[in-house]
């Protein structure tokens, strides 16, 4: 067995032990951070498949981005867990019913399947030899060439989830001052002061 | 040697996981949304899978795709849920009625 098979094993156990943590753990912050562990180890195996860029692509975006996402809401709202844990063992004959039945399916699916005769003639971008280019490289120029309106698209998918996710979430609170600058800019001095000349043991 | 088919069997193993976690955490949304990431993840593994196999970069070009419907579907899933708790409290999926749908 080489190195390679070795921690393939290694990264897919991990996977797929930290998944199922993921749904089994009581605590929430417990399964973000089973997420985290299942995303970093299915990166290793993007990189055993010779896919780098999407490999640390999958750590930067769902890492660094999604899961503390995922962090941030469960630890800033106050939300009462043990409550919800409650019903579990209500629905586990269920989900592992639906679950066997599913991977029966899908490992039925693995096993029938069979590569067609042309299916290496109908390759769309072949992948260049590594001694010429690398793998980043090599997805870039297909990116921004070939598939460049559909990376533009799933900019604008980004962007809609933006304003999206402000939209939701803004309020503005009646009970908080709040800086109005376009108050501020329009005081007129003349208005807000008087300068008044009251003669002495007079006042005003 | 690890073959295409081990790799789709991880996958599979994952997405199995993700649709388990789904039914087990039937009220809380927050581990819905994780279990909906995951299924995204094995989705992502046979992608690169298949793509490592027949040497084909299209793959890869389309889990980037994904990787990036997946962070939006995580940011609004996740601004729904805030917005939803701030009116009732509670993230219990089986009191979101209010539309009676």
């Amino acid at each position: 067995m080489s190195v390679a098979d070795l921690a393939f094993y290694a990264f897919s156990t991990v996977t797929i032990a930290a998944g199922l943590l993921v749904t089994l753990s009581k605590n929430p912050v417990h399964s973000v951070l089973w997420l985290i562990l299942a995303f970093l180890s299915s990166a290793g195996l993007f990189v055993l498949l010779g896919a780098e860029f999407v490999a640390m692509l999958l750590i930067i975006v769902y890492v660094g981005a999604v899961a503390v996402l995922f962090l941030f809401v469960v630890m800033m709202l106050d939300i009462d867990f043990a409550g919800l844990k409650g019903e579990m063992s209500r629905y586990m004959p269920l989900g592992l019913l639906v679950g066997v039945i599913i991977i029966m399916q899908l490992v039925l699916g693995v096993g029938a399947w069979v590569q067609a005769d042309g299916a290496m003639g109908l390759r769309a971008a072949v992948t260049p030899d590594l001694a010429q280019m690398e793998n980043t490289r090599a997805l870039g120029l297909l990116i921004y060439d070939k598939y460049l309106v559909l990376f533009q698209l799933s900019a604008l998918v980004l962007l809609v989830a933006m304003i999206g996710a402000i939209l939701l979430t803004l309020r503005h609170r009646k009970d908080v001052k709040r800086q109005n600058v376009l108050h501020q800019m329009w005081r007129d001095p003349a208005k807000a002061m008087e300068l008044m000349d009251p003669k002495p043991g007079q006042g005003l | 040697m690890v073959g295409l088919e081990h790799y789709l069997i991880v996958a599979a193993a994952l997405f199995v996981i993700g649709i388990f976690g789904i039914f087990l955490n039937r009220k809380n949304v927050i581990v819905i949304l994780m279990s909906i990431e995951l299924m995204l993840l094995a989705v992502n593994i046979n992608f690169v899978a298949f793509s490592s196999q027949l040497g084909d970069l299209v793959g890869q070009v389309f889990t980037m795709f994904i990787l990036t419907v997946a962070a939006a579907e995580a940011a609004i899933g996740l601004a729904i849920l805030v917005v939803f708790f701030r009116n009732r409290g509670t993230i219990d999926v089986e009191d979101v009625n209010v539309m009676k749908g």
